[in-house]
């Protein structure tokens, strides 16, 4: 009923005393009450992820803040750590994507071999790693001998050398992410497809990809998240030269040697980009269904 | 005429073994009915492409699709089919009418060429209004229409419907049905719809085909089916009372001995079928015409209809319909022992 249809009803009843308005009970909350044997870990939990973060933030060099922020060789790392995090995060995604697809959809012998040896990266010391890669791609390794022989191309101690070591720590965050995300798909979304005509090629492009694309962007986000922290492999395969291979972790790691207020100063820049931008992408990617 | 299709699906899975014979010629719509289990949906997976024959043949349109003795198989995307699924499976993240247009682009149309086509199926369905919604904003009707139409978009010699219907709430049914029907009719290749539920077989169908346990049981047209059914689950599907047993003149002996006087002569293994509205049920010994009574017990009455359909366990066991009226005269409860009658005219005896 509009207002046009009976206008003296309105005016009754806000003239009339009548019965009290009704008033909306109290919100009653059917949730159950979560028990205490879970909360106070939980509690202590939060409080040990968040308490060094804390000290950090306790610690810095307020006063000198802005001094620090512009010191030569900060912004330069700093650059260099987004770049090569992204970089290598867009390698993992052209890669793993691919790999996560097969050990998902392809029935091979010795699938389960192959994606126990993808999570070595994940229990490997970074440093192990780094040694591995230089084993392998440094100039006198198997592949990266044959590549400075053929092709004059050195990965050792170069920017690329530090997308590669990056790219090999996280890799296995995204292939997890995707693999997950792909068992979770219903699979008869690709057989409608095929009965459609499409092969197996468009069924990926078309039906596969679009479905688990939250599984990849999540994926994609931890492996950026760790790339950008990458320390171990970094150093021992591309070094630390400032400019070329100096990554923010590493920037810190050396601050550390001479002066603790600017490694503080260091991990509160990287700290503030990454949060930054994670929860930026949190928002638009995962949390959209 | 040589069938659009002509296959024997054998597929055999961890004890269970499906063996089918199809034909169905071009126009033609072919029910496929059975109950959970029976390999319905097998069946249709593996004429799709889907699952791999055991043994058999899969002949479309002359072209052989599935031949395991032959060492030939054609993968699902080169058959030309289109396959209705039970949950429709329409993709969600792209639009009814991308949705549709899936398959003509899959088939080399260009973009345009294919949303034309996808937009002038969505019409023929009545959904050309809806072509710009997202799969999970449509009903299960709707659904139900652009996943018809996405299937027949890409003009299949061989169309199958997994239970197109069961999805759908009784009164959307009634509508989707009458729709369906219509568009069966005009298609032009064979059609296989796979059902558990008599109505939707009896209304789409020109023929029937009914397994159970992976084996046809029993096939040919509504009226035969439903005039003389030959297994206890067709009996039921189509609501009669159904025995076996063997025929000498007018009377059938089934195994336990009971003797069932029937109206027509029959000599050897018989079946004898009467309708549940023609048992009669009386509180006392009737006297008089019927040729076929006996004591029973009560064991169930549930509604039927606007009857009541009383389950008679007793020398035989029956089902009887009675009015509301009847059943409060009779003071029908389970447990309560009457007296069955039926006519010999009221049943119904043919060979075994």
């Amino acid at each position: 009923m509009s207002k046009h249809d009976n206008p003296s009803t309105h005016h009754s009843d806000v003239l009339k005393p009548g019965p009290p308005a009704p008033v909306a009970p109290p919100r009653r909350r059917v949730g159950r009450r979560a028990p205490v044997a879970l909360l106070i870990p939980a509690a202590l939990g939060l409080a040990f992820l968040v308490l060094p973060l804390a000290g950090l933030l306790v610690r810095a060099p307020w006063s000198t803040l802005p001094q620090r922020l512009v010191a030569p060789g900060v912004l330069t790392a700093l650059r260099l750590s987004l770049l090569t995090a992204t970089i290598a995060t867009v390698v993992c995604v052209v890669l793993g994507v691919p790999l996560a697809w097969v050990l998902a959809r392809v029935d091979f012998r010795g699938r389960r071999i192959v994606r126990a040896l993808i999570t070595v990266p994940l229990v490997l010391p970074p440093v192990v790693g780094g040694v591995a890669l230089l084993l392998v791609f440094g100039r006198k390794g198997i592949v990266g001998g044959w590549l400075n022989e053929t092709f004059g191309i050195t990965l050792a101690f170069t920017t690329a050398g530090v997308v590669i070591a990056e790219a090999f720590v996280a890799m296995p965050f995204l292939v997890i992410a995707v693999e997950g995300a792909l068992r979770g798909a219903d699979e008869r979304y690709e057989e409608a497809a095929a009965t459609l005509g499409a092969g197996r090629w468009t069924t990926f492009r078309r039906v596969t990809l679009p479905l688990v694309a939250p599984g990849v962007a999540a994926g994609a986000v931890l492996c950026w998240a760790r790339a950008l922290g990458e320390f171990g492999a970094t150093i021992t395969f591309a070094g630390n030269f400032p400019g070329r291979t100096q990554t923010m972790p590493l920037a810190v790691y050396l601050a550390l040697e001479k002066d603790l207020e600017s490694a503080i100063v260091l991990s509160l820049i990287l700290l503030a980009v990454s949060v930054t931008i994670l929860a930026t992408l949190r928002d638009r990617w995962i949390n959209t269904p | 005429m040589t069938p659009v299709l002509d296959a024997r699906l054998v597929v055999e899975r961890g004890g269970f073994r499906l063996d089918v014979g199809l034909r169905i010629g071009a126009g033609e719509v072919v029910a496929l009915l059975g109950p959970n289990g029976a390999g319905k949906t097998t069946a249709v997976r593996a004429l799709a492409g889907l699952v791999a024959l055991t043994d058999g043949h899969i002949v479309v349109g002359g072209r052989r699709f599935d031949d395991p003795r032959a060492a030939t198989f054609v993968p699902p995307d080169q058959r030309p089919i289109g396959v209705v699924f039970q949950d429709y499976l329409l993709f969600p993240h792209l639009t009814a009418l991308d949705n549709v247009a899936f398959g003509p682009r899959c088939h080399g149309a260009s973009r345009p060429a294919a949303h034309e086509t996808a937009a002038r199926w969505l019409a023929r369905a009545g959904m050309a209004d809806l072509a710009r919604r997202k799969p999970r904003q449509l009903s299960g009707g709707q659904a139900q229409r652009v996943a018809l139409a996405r299937a027949l978009a890409v003009d299949p010699a061989l169309l199958l419907l997994d239970e197109p219907l069961a999805a759908l709430d009784a009164r959307t049914r009634l509508d989707t049905r009458a729709q369906l029907h219509r568009h069966l009719t005009d298609h032009a290749g064979a059609t296989l719809i796979v059902t558990h539920d008599p109505l939707d077989a009896l209304v789409l169908a020109d023929r029937l085909v009914i397994i159970e346990d992976g084996h046809v049981v029993q096939e040919g047209d509504a009226a035969t089916i439903t005039a003389r059914p030959r297994t206890d689950y067709v009996a039921r599907l189509v609501g009669l009372n159904l025995y076996r047993g063997r025929g000498i003149g007018h009377t059938v002996t089934l195994a336990d001995g009971f003797v069932i006087t029937v109206a027509d002569t029959m000599d050897g293994d018989a079946f004898v079928a009467f309708s549940p509205a023609a048992v009669a049920l009386h509180l006392d010994l009737p006297s008089g015409s019927p040729r076929n009574t006996w004591p029973a017990t009560v064991a169930g009455i549930q509604r039927h209809g606007d009857n009541l359909r009383v389950q008679l366990s007793g020398p035989i066991g029956a089902a009887a319909d009675v009015t509301p009226a009847a059943a409060a005269q009779l003071r029908l409860q389970p447990g309560q022992l009457v007296w069955a009658a039926v006519k010999a005219t009221e049943t119904r005896a043919y060979p075994a």
